[in-house]
């Protein structure tokens, strides 16, 4: 499978680096490998969720006891939880840090990703979401210290979006 | 049976508990008895409040975590109660009062009165501890059993479409969100 091992593990390096200990997840072909190290790190809890929106709930009431945690999901996934994301995240000032592999970009093959693709920054920006797009394995665990500063000092969710140039080989 | 007489009767056990309730007469009710730092209103985000339910469990193994639910709520959300019995947390308990209505909105019915069965489906999930409590005695008897037990629960309680007079709260959103992060920081040592 061409999807990256080698910046799979820079990335759950970098999550694990930030504190974050909780990780909701919903599989897609391009997190396999994170979810599969979520899975085998005995720090890691790894929750698999039916839908992704469940996942903004979970992060809500863990970050409301004090614990670092993601969400881990494909870009569909976070059209499936846009309003827990503005009903619970914004409306309750959740830091809610979102890793979203980012299908229908440049480059991609699956007819059925592309109308995902073409919707996911323009709806980030109009929900006043800040997010970066995670290209190049060598800056990946400063975007993510970063990302996660800016979600606890502003307490907005803030969202990192995985390219095919980070997550995919060929 | 009505849900403020269910909530007034186990209040004294609730009041030790991490509580979460979803909005409209629930919350309502429940703040009327005695709001405590540790209860928290979701005023929003239907279906949600069992996942941040979860959430709160996995994340203070050490304390008791109570959902105050609705159909309306959990028909919204109903894969959350597979994920509820997947992860089980021993320290979770999901109390769905079943009013087979949208009361908050104008009463209109849920399809809990048409036959859907949330008990059904909770223990088809696989939850393993369900229990039906449509009368005072039980529902104090099922909470109670349920917060001694080590293990997820979950308990599903008909009761009539019947709110309190006023929805008013004198608490804002964000007050009663700090307050209780504040209240868990405490508990967790922190």
């Amino acid at each position: 499978m061409p999807v990256s091992v080698k910046n799979s593990e820079v990335l759950f390096s970098a999550i694990k680096s930030a504190g974050i200990t909780l990780l909701s997840a919903l599989p897609e072909t391009w997190l396999v490998h994170v979810m599969q190290m979520a899975e085998d790190d005995p720090d890691m809890t790894l929750i698999r969720l039916n839908k992704e929106e469940e996942g903004v709930g979970i992060s809500t009431g863990a970050h409301f006891a004090g614990r670092k945690s993601a969400m881990l999901m494909q870009n569909h996934g976070l059209l499936t939880s846009i309003n827990g994301i503005v009903s619970v995240a914004q409306l309750y000032r959740v830091p809610l840090l979102m890793f979203i592999s980012y299908r229908g970009e440049m480059g991609e093959r699956d007819p059925w990703q592309t109308e995902g693709g073409r919707v996911t920054e323009p709806l980030l920006r109009s929900l006043g979401i800040d997010y970066r797009k995670l290209s190049d394995p060598s800056t990946v665990a400063y975007d993510v210290r970063q990302a996660q500063t800016l979600a606890e000092s502003s307490l907005r969710p803030v969202a990192l979006l995985l390219t095919r140039d980070l997550m995919w080989e060929e | 049976m009505l849900r403020e007489d269910v909530l007034k009767a186990v209040y004294p056990r609730l009041k030790d508990q991490v509580v979460v309730t979803i909005m409209g007469a629930v919350a309502v009710e429940l703040y009327n008895l005695g709001h405590q730092p540790n209860f928290f209103y979701l005023e929003h985000g239907m279906g949600l409040a069992s996942s941040m339910g979860l959430g709160l469990a996995v994340s203070l193994p050490k304390e008791k975590v109570t959902v105050l639910d609705g159909d309306g709520s959990v028909l919204m959300n109903l894969g959350s109660l597979s994920t509820l019995a997947r992860y089980r947390p021993p320290n979770l308990i999901h109390w769905i009062f079943d009013n087979e209505s949208l009361l908050s909105v104008g009463g209109f019915p849920t399809a809990t009165g048409a036959g859907t069965d949330l008990a059904g489906i909770a223990e088809k999930a696989g939850a393993e501890h369900v229990a039906m409590a449509n009368t005072i005695e039980a529902a104090e008897e099922a909470f109670a059993e349920a917060s001694e037990r080590e293990g997820l629960s979950v308990i599903v309680s008909k009761v009539e479409a019947i709110g309190p007079p006023s929805f008013a709260m004198d608490i804002s959103l964000l007050e009663n969100r700090f307050e209780f992060a504040r209240h868990l920081k405490g508990l967790a040592g922190g």
